[in-house]
């Protein structure tokens, strides 16, 4: 092996190298889910009663996200607090209640077939004490919808004078929101996506970019486990 | 000592295995071809398939079987440096072989033509299809966006549904369309491929001839949830149709009031970036 | 028998310059240092734009679409300039005397620059190119990992359709050089017998063009990928964020740069022939060059327009593709695929060249129906630009156009079954060594036969209704580009590089290389028509429960396609970089042109510029003098 194909062999090692590094930086960016929050348990006198709790913000803020902060986003409370992340786990066969505290504005449904509420306990929603089975599809700011399992929730948005409203994320209840309630029914185990319909990226063609197809704001997993 | 006559050999080995083959991929593989005969268009496609089939066997045997036969016969003996014989071409197999290929493409071409405009088969012909079938057609509307498809039916007063039921034995005319990327709805069983772009009304026909459960997905990529865009659809009695569509009728009547009025293509708010 | 290194071409070298004074001047170093420079300037200039109402989207979204883009080109201007190709143009404005050569002596140096010679040209693109063949290579290991699950489990979905899309637009993009840029920029001129391509710098221009692009496509992950698969269709294209932008770039560059290649060929195999060297003389790897060529110059320069049209629509909301301001989804259809039915074309035909010409070599007779080889190849370059529609059968496009693209596609089957009787009869009685170039040729017509009569299946409308879209259409092409054109590239490997290095490779390790790679690639891609016809679309990772145990065997038969690589790879490096052993001067005692010069081929090529007077087929016994029978032509045909 002479010199020249030793000094070959040496910068070829050294191109494996960097492109194992390059190669493990890919993979990791390649399998970054967003991770996963366990919705709450708690035992009550009637059973075991499970609860996620959500919001919906008009921009997610520097803190949560400092390459997108003006991008809309779900949040969902952990332990008290707020993260950033749109996967769920929650139990098979069993009733979860999900709260949602919205409050962005509203935007309009693309599709106002998707107003009326569906796959819900009693196809109802409770909307700031209210239960409605239906909104007005202009007043919609998101959805809360998980197509392979039938359920679709349009959230309505907090109003265009409405005093005190939450720039970024995290809100605080003493912002202007609006609180909507539902009982879902969870069947066998599965990993099943749910994501928003209301076209909500402001700025992006249709309203349908961005946020709307990036995991962690508009869209999410739903681990039935 | 005569030569080994190597083309009537080849021929005579091409020949035969064709007349064995092609009955056998023709009779056994014809009738479990997908999509299966879930529906007229489907069943068509069935037999499109087929005599494609019944028409490539021969001609991939006759290539497979002469290079097999090429590299067992016509070899260099081991360590040789024979020369094979100087012939540059042959007049006659040329234009045997122009003609032939020129007829068989020629023949396909008129037989799929004829079969697509029997009535579009099964798939989208676009706003005005040229093959449009005789008889009453149900009308019913294919919503696609992003990332499910909705359903309305205009003939029962506009009601959009999220899943689709269809009554067998009924020609059926698809107006697909999308609300803002390009969707393609394919209904597997149906045979039935139609893209959905925006403003655009893509009809397609399909006459579902069996009760049963289909597939349906997406097939035009239109972002992250394209390969969870799917669904299954029911054929069923003309009865339980009628049932269905008045109980979903009343179920979406909050919704159905919502909906604009019916149209063959819609372009909804928001259109357009800084919305 | 010479041994040879790379360096062998310079004089004794002389003494050599401080390592700081070599490393200041027009080199790769500075090219990397101007090309990040550009990019930022770039970026700098395109954040000023941040006013006026076309421009609101920039704030609302946190998307910069136009600093991203400007970034981009400034970059590649900065990266080009920094290798030196503004010299000429430079010093002619300035009245200085330019030179017309660059780098030609300069030992290993010279690869990693700008080089006027087209054998360094040609040496620079087999690595670039293998480079990315290996990186978009690496992608498909990925997306079939994540098929081995029928839910999206390992890999998230966003970052799945952009490697799916980072796979296609790569392997298109950068394939479509695959064959012309190592071997034809290398052996064309020496073939023909000029000393040198018609535009030298254009020729360099081109490599490195298309390796910028490379790189501005991998960059799309720091931007967020990109959703719309290769195809890149609006409106989901405008919708994108901005690594959409990197895809708008790469395949933009990529254009011109085929663009450029094509001219030179055609400019050089035109002007550039050696006395005596009529066109029916001429080689039928020359001719396919020529046919890939014309179309590269008719086709690219249509995507780098329907290019700039999305990016006017990205950035300054322009509605070109977009329902709602006055446009169509479907003008974006028709203008990609009017480009991208000739560039698939591109890629099939370097592959009947390679074949048409090594075939003789190993039966040792001449190559059967040279002009219905020539005929063929027309022909495919003709109508190629006719059907294109037949990707839109199920578009919704005016259903009276249906048939006539049912015809066109059916027809150009036609001079496509040319190529295969050419080679049948070329192996009739034939005495055929089956050396690793041979063998490869031979899968390529087994590939190749599969792939086209799926290409029937999907010309014919009614079955295109199930198959459009779905993995079907996946099977029929990786079974003609990956089964033609990359079976063909490495049989060119294996045949030439013992020319161009003078080395030869491992034999037993090409054998396991070739074998592996047969094998996987038929169990990779044959289920994919199985599970095409049963139903599963086209770039998802959700599939229908059934279909498991299918996508589990493919994906491990590719992993076992990507050992087959790896084992190409090793033998790669150990025999050029390490064993070192010398071929034989006409190992495969060819009779064409590039074999009768001496290795290492020397800077100009040719002493003499040789007299041609007859085709590179003079293989074979004359038959026995009697009258012709059955028409065989006399062999000396063409003198």
């Amino acid at each position: 092996m002479n010199l020249l194909a030793k000094r070959v062999l040496g910068i070829a090692a050294a191109v494996a190298v960097a492109g194992t590094l390059i190669g493990l930086y890919v993979a990791s960016w390649a399998t970054s889910f967003p991770k996963t929050v366990a919705a709450a348990s708690s035992s009550t006198t009637t059973g075991v009663s499970t609860r996620l709790t959500l919001q919906t913000v008009a921009a997610v803020g520097p803190k949560y996200s400092p390459g997108n902060p003006d991008w809309v986003s779900y949040l969902v409370q952990s332990n008290g607090k707020w993260v950033h992340t749109t996967d769920f786990k929650v139990p098979a066969n069993s009733t979860i209640s999900i709260t949602v505290l919205q409050y962005d504005g509203d935007s309009g449904l693309r599709n106002p077939f998707l107003s009326q509420v569906q796959g819900t306990v009693g196809k109802t929603m409770t909307v700031d004490g209210k239960t409605i089975a239906a909104i007005d599809p202009e007043e919609a700011s998101h959805t809360f919808a998980v197509p392979e399992l039938g359920i679709l929730v349009p959230l309505p948005g907090v109003e265009e004078e409405a005093k005190n409203q939450c720039e970024f994320a995290p809100c605080t209840m003493s912002e202007a929101h609006r609180t909507i309630t539902f009982t879902i029914r969870t069947g066998k185990k599965g990993r099943y996506h749910w994501q928003c319909f209301v076209p909500c990226a402001a700025g992006f063609l249709t309203g349908g970019g961005g946020p709307m197809q990036t995991l962690g704001y508009m869209d999410g997993f739903l681990d039935v486990v | 000592m005569a030569e080994t006559n190597h083309a009537r050999r080849f021929t005579i080995l091409w020949v035969v295995a064709s007349l064995i083959a092609t009955p056998l991929v023709i009779v056994l593989l014809g009738p479990i071809l997908p999509p299966g005969k879930g529906s007229e268009q489907a069943a068509g496609h069935v037999t499109d398939n087929t005599v494609l089939l019944g028409m490539a066997t021969p001609v991939l045997l006759l290539v497979v079987l002469y290079l097999l036969y090429a590299v067992i016969v016509f070899r260099q003996p081991k360590g040789g440096v024979l020369e094979g014989p100087a012939v540059r071409g042959n007049q006659r197999i040329q234009t045997v072989w122009i003609v032939v290929t020129s007829l068989l493409v020629l023949a396909l071409a008129a037989y799929g033509t004829v079969r697509l405009e029997e009535d579009g088969s099964g798939s989208g012909g676009g706003p005005s299809p040229v093959a449009v079938p005789g008889g009453k057609k149900l009308q019913v509307q294919v919503i696609a966006q992003q990332w499910e498809f909705t359903y309305r039916f205009p003939e029962y007063g506009g009601v959009e549904v999220p899943h689709l039921e269809l009554p067998v034995n009924q020609m059926v005319e698809l107006h697909v369309t999308s609300l803002d990327v390009i969707h393609s709805f394919w209904a597997y069983q149906l045979g039935v491929k139609a893209d959905a772009n925006p403003n655009i009304d893509n009809i397609v026909f399909v006459k579902p001839t069996r009760e049963q459960t289909f597939e349906l997905r997406c097939s035009e990529l239109c972002g992250i949830w394209h390969g969870a865009m799917f669904d299954h659809g029911h054929v069923v009695s003309r009865a339980a149709f009628d049932a269905w569509i008045a109980e979903q009728q009343a179920t979406y009547a909050a919704a159905t009031k919502a909906l604009p009025p019916y149209s063959k293509t819609y372009l909804p708010e928001p259109t357009r970036r800084a919305e | 028998m010479s041994t040879t290194t790379i360096d062998s071409h310079s004089q004794p070298a002389p003494a050599r310059r401080p390592l700081l004074r070599r490393l200041i001047g027009f080199n790769l170093l500075s090219a990397v240092v101007l090309g990040v420079g550009g990019y930022y300037l770039g970026w700098f200039i395109g954040h000023q734009v941040s006013t006026g109402k076309s421009f609101e989207f920039i704030s609302a979204t946190d998307e910069n679409d136009v600093a991203l883009l400007l970034a981009y080109l400034f970059g590649v201007a900065g990266f080009l300039i920094g290798l030196g190709f503004a010299n000429y143009p430079v010093s002619r404005l300035l009245g200085k005397p330019a030179s017309l050569r660059e780098k030609e002596d300069e030992g290993i140096g010279r690869y990693f620059g700008l080089c006027t010679d087209h054998k360094v040209v040609g040496m620079q693109y087999m690595v670039g190119i293998g480079l990315f063949f290996f990186i978009a290579g690496l992608n498909a290991m990925l997306i079939r990992t994540e098929l081995l699950h029928s839910t999206p489990t390992t890999i998230a979905p966003n970052q799945y359709l952009s490697l799916v899309g980072m796979h296609g637009a790569m392997m298109m993009g950068v394939m479509t050089s695959a064959v012309l840029g190592p071997f034809a920029n290398y052996f064309v001129p020496i073939m023909i017998g000029a000393r040198r391509m018609a535009f030298p710098r254009v020729e360099a221009l081109t490599f490195w063009l298309l390796m910028a692009a490379g790189f501005i496509l991998v960059s799309t992950i720091f931007f967020g990928g990109f959703p719309t698969g290769w195809t890149g269709y609006e409106p989901l294209n405008d919708q994108a964020v901005m690594g959409m932008d990197s895809y708008i770039c790469f395949f933009a560059l990529v254009g011109l740069s085929m663009t450029l290649l094509g001219l030179n060929m055609i400019a050089t195999i035109i002007t550039m022939r050696a006395p005596g060297l009529t066109w029916s003389r001429l080689p039928i790897f020359v001719w396919s060059v020529l046919a890939t060529s014309v179309l590269m110059v008719l086709a690219a320069p249509m995507l780098i327009a329907t290019l700039a049209m999305a990016a006017l629509d990205r950035t300054i909301n322009t509605t070109f593709f977009v329902p709602a301001g006055g446009g169509s989804s479907y003008l974006f259809e028709n203008l990609f695929w009017f480009f991208g039915h000739p560039e698939v074309y591109i890629l099939a035909l370097p592959g009947f060249g390679i074949v048409l010409e090594l075939l003789p070599v190993f039966t040792r007779k001449p190559l059967w129906g040279y002009r219905l080889a020539v005929s063929g190849m027309l022909g495919v370059t003709l109508l190629s630009f006719f059907v294109w529609q037949h990707h839109l059968f199920v578009s919704g496009i005016n259903a009276d156009l249906r048939p006539f693209y049912m015809l066109s596609t059916e027809i150009i089957s036609i001079p496509t079954g040319f190529i295969f009787l050419c080679v049948m009869g070329t192996l009739w009685k034939a005495r055929s060594s089956f050396s690793v170039p041979m063998l490869f040729c031979l899968a390529w017509a087994f590939n190749f036969l599969i792939g086209g009569l799926s290409g029937v299946f999907l010309s014919d409308t009614p079955s295109d209704t199930d198959t459009h879209g779905s993995f079907f259409v996946m099977a029929h092409f990786h079974y003609t580009i990956m089964g033609g054109l990359i079976f063909t590239f490495f049989a060119a490997i294996y045949y030439w590089v013992p020319k161009m290095t003078g080395l030869r490779f491992n034999e037993l390790l090409a054998k396991w290389h070739f074998w592996l790679m047969f094998v996987a690639f038929n169990s990779t891609f044959m289920p994919l028509f199985v599970l095409g016809m049963k139903g599963m679309p086209r770039r998802v990772s959700s599939y229908a429960p059934n279909l498991h145990g299918l996508n589990v065997w493919v994906s491990i038969s590719a992993f076992v396609l990507g050992v087959s690589m790896l084992i190409f790879l090793v033998n790669a490096v150990y025999s050029m970089l390490v064993a070192r052993l010398p071929a034989a001067a006409n190992p495969w005692r060819s009779k064409s042109l590039e074999w009768q010069v001496p290795t290492p081929v020397p800077v100009n090529n040719f002493e003499q510029i040789p007299v041609i007077d007859s085709d590179p087929y003079d293989y074979g016994t004359p038959l026995p003098a009697r009258g012709p029978t059955g028409g065989a032509e006399p062999a000396a045909a063409g003198v």
